[in-house]
């Protein structure tokens, strides 16, 4: 890294300059090791050491198992600029934004940023279910790194905002999941930075919250604020940001306008699963995916039904855990959205693998022919995401000639239903006398 | 030397700071300054530690005196009427207390820091702020506690006809401030093992336990010959003690020696904590 560096240039609000993250497995620092591995490891390491003294040469270290989450990551932001940042899960999305906001350490290159960060991704961070909302106000605030005479401004604006006026005295464990949500989104959204930071995956909820905050964004973007979205919904990220970036296994493989982006990172391989590696889960709970797997058998007349079925491993008992399915067409418009709270798909999760099988019959009788693509996820109360898994399966509809005209029915060219209209002439014909 | 933090000079407007970020590797500066500027983060967890102490509890603050009083019953039952431990002429109970009131501080102190990183696990992977406010207003926010139970040991002086010393007004906020350097010194170390071994929370409870008896709560610093009594002030604990019982029972003479002794073990414990804290500091995020 340059021991001096250039001033920025004013119109730059994010420099990334060659970042790198990288985790050890087995390595020096693990996640929850304990002293006895530690110690382990101490004596391996100096055994090895031992032993390479009596090969009378000095080999270098063994090299560790590493990941690197992010490599080589170079781009700028300019002021005022919205950027998508899109890929696949594992991608280095959250690794980038986790380094952006300085919650986590680049191991190479580095960053520069103008101005305060904020971040969507922390709604709700730094509550305690026994105090108040008036309480948890100032508590949130002062993590998220507002002086308490900002606090003291915002404070009624914050309460109006997340509506919970009658409740501002009452501890925050007697709100419902959506008041707590609007509640911890509020005082996010009042942080006011140069710099906002928005990663959907991680702020779910209910449809309507999700458009608030994607209102809010599109606000901040509007008074000329630099944004960054991370999300896998391509229809938001063509409408809100003006270009992108494509992550994949930790490399920036493009940035640019939007459009360009997205049309290459969708059609890179709609069916290429490699960059899947299962089981993908989310330590903090304890829970993930093991499998996914799609096949479409046939039924009957012709028809195929989908079927999906699913291994959620758990390492515990987790109650309510629900399952969330969307299809999107492989240019990324939305098809279907179905989360936990519309289907009421919640299961409590025993320790080990969970099978579930999701299936729609006939489902060439109800899309258009074209390529597809799931995503699925699992939420815990309806206020985290588990687990995420972008593009999770890709289906393939063949075609079919629904109303006899040697023609299919396309999804680019005709929409993704397929809509079995028919039309019926009524007669007799009435003639006009 | 290389870290986080603000690349002044450059020129920007206050709210378009540049931060620099990059690297960190090796030994960090402990950035005090960026630790004032978070003053108020550091405020509010003192604040919601308290608060949320004694909501959740039934009793409430009251803990705060019953801990330590308890405590002294027991000790008063078995070390001093059953055991016969000798207090230096002095009523056994009051002299437990006037041992257990900083100790039971420290030790809150020094179990609340290792554990602060943990506790505030979420926060921690979610936003930035400097890493060492947690294991501080974990062990500040044992000041409260520490004052209530004071009230507990000026009744009792009063029940016992005790009066302290002039030089108290010095020596109790002197050593208090002790008490919380070696706590401080201690949960830094432990704060930053815990997080990245989960042994050190099975340890905690030990050490308390082993040093507790290595200080002189339950028994008098006259049971050791000179010049083991000196060395004994390598526990900055001992000073600690003794410093409440000479000012305020007027038991023995201030050891100016000693106390010079514990000064600069919690000063070693206290600094070494604070660079081992920080130096460790990349690692919490991924490790916890």
């Amino acid at each position: 890294m340059p021991a001096t560096f250039t001033p920025l240039d004013s119109n730059i609000a994010i420099e990334a300059v060659g970042l790198g993250k990288k985790y050890r497995i087995g390595g020096v620092i693990d996640r929850h090791r304990t002293l006895r591995d530690s110690l382990g490891g101490l004596l391996k390491r100096q055994a090895r050491a031992l032993r390479s003294l009596g090969n009378g040469a000095r080999r270098a270290s063994q090299p560790e198992n590493v990941i690197w989450a992010l490599r080589d990551v170079s781009f700028t932001v300019q002021r005022g600029e919205v950027l998508g940042v899109i890929g696949r899960n594992g991608a280095g999305k959250s690794t980038l934004l986790k380094v952006l906001t300085r919650i986590t350490t680049p191991d190479e290159g580095y960053a520069r940023i103008r101005g305060r960060v904020g971040s969507l991704l922390e709604v709700g961070t730094g509550f305690h279910l026994e105090l108040t909302g008036r309480e948890n106000i100032y508590l949130s605030g002062a993590v998220l790194g507002m002086r308490r005479e900002e606090i003291d401004r915002k404070f009624d604006e914050i309460v109006q905002f997340a509506g919970v006026e009658r409740f501002i005295d009452t501890p925050v464990k007697r709100y419902s999941s959506g008041m707590y949500l609007r509640l911890g989104f509020s005082v996010a959204a009042h942080l006011d930075p140069e710099i906002l930071l928005v990663d959907e995956v991680l702020a779910v909820g209910d449809a309507e919250f999700q458009k608030k905050c994607l209102g809010k964004m599109s606000d901040v973007a509007g008074q000329g604020r630099t944004v960054l979205f991370v999300s896998h919904n391509m229809d938001a990220v063509r409408q809100l940001c003006h270009s992108a970036l494509w992550l994949e296994r930790g490399h920036l493989l493009q940035i640019g306008p939007t459009a360009d982006v997205i049309q290459a990172y969708l059609a890179d391989t709609a069916q290429d699963r490699a960059g899947v590696a299962f089981p993908i889960m989310n330590e903090q709970y304890g829970i993930g995916l093991n499998d996914v797997r799609l096949t479409l058998s046939p039924a009957e007349q012709g028809a195929h039904d989908l079927r999906l079925s699913l291994e959620v491993l758990a390492r515990q008992a987790i109650p309510r855990v629900g399952i969330g399915f969307e299809l999107l067409t492989n240019m990324g418009a939305r098809v279907a959205y179905l989360d936990e709270r519309l289907t009421n798909f919640i299961f409590d999760m025993q320790p080990g693998i969970n099978r579930f099988e999701l299936e729609c019959p006939a489902i060439d009788r109800l899309l258009a022919a074209g390529d597809y693509v799931i995503n699925l996820w699992l939420t815990m109360a309806n206020i985290d995401a588990l687990v995420a898994l972008d593009r999770a399966a890709a289906l393939r509809i063949p075609g079919t000639d629904l109303y006899g005209s040697g023609l299919y029915v396309d999804v680019h060219k005709h929409g993704p239903v397929l809509l079995p209209l028919r039309v019926r002439r009524l007669e007799p014909a009435l003639l006009e006398e | 030397m290389s870290g986080y933090g603000v690349t002044r000079g450059l020129k920007a407007a206050p709210s378009e700071q540049i931060t620099l970020i990059q690297p960190m590797r090796g030994w960090l500066a402990l950035n005090l300054r960026e630790i004032w500027d978070y003053r108020e983060l550091l405020f509010f967890l003192v604040w919601r530690d308290i608060k949320v102490r004694y909501k959740q509890t039934l009793l409430g603050a009251s803990w705060a005196i019953l801990q330590p009083v308890f405590t002294m019953v027991v000790f008063s039952v078995f070390f001093g009427r059953l055991a016969k431990i000798p207090s230096d002429g002095i009523p056994y109970p009051i002299f437990s207390y006037t041992g257990l009131l900083p100790w039971t501080f420290f030790a809150a102190g020094l179990a609340n820091g290792a554990n602060s990183l943990v506790r505030d696990s979420i926060l921690v992977k979610r936003v930035y702020f400097p890493r060492l406010i947690p294991p501080v207003s974990a062990v500040v926010g044992g000041l409260p506690d520490f004052f209530l139970a004071f009230l507990v040991l000026v009744a009792m002086m009063i029940y016992y006809g005790l009066f302290p010393t002039l030089a108290s007004v010095v020596w109790l906020p002197a050593c208090l401030l002790l008490a919380l350097m070696t706590a401080m010194g201690v949960g830094l170390w432990l704060a930053a093992l815990n997080a990245l071994y989960r042994d050190i929370r099975y340890i905690v409870p030990f050490l308390t336990q082993f040093w507790m008896y290595a200080t002189p709560v339950v028994y008098p610093s006259s049971l050791l010959e000179e010049p083991w009594r000196t060395l004994y002030g390598l526990n900055p604990m001992v000073s600690v003690v003794e410093g409440f019982r000479w000012s305020l029972l007027r038991q023995s003479q201030p050891r100016l020696s000693m106390f010079a002794l514990s000064l600069v073990t919690a000063l070693i414990l206290l600094v070494t904590g604070a660079f081992f804290f920080r130096r460790m500091e990349p690692h919490y995020a991924d490790a916890l």
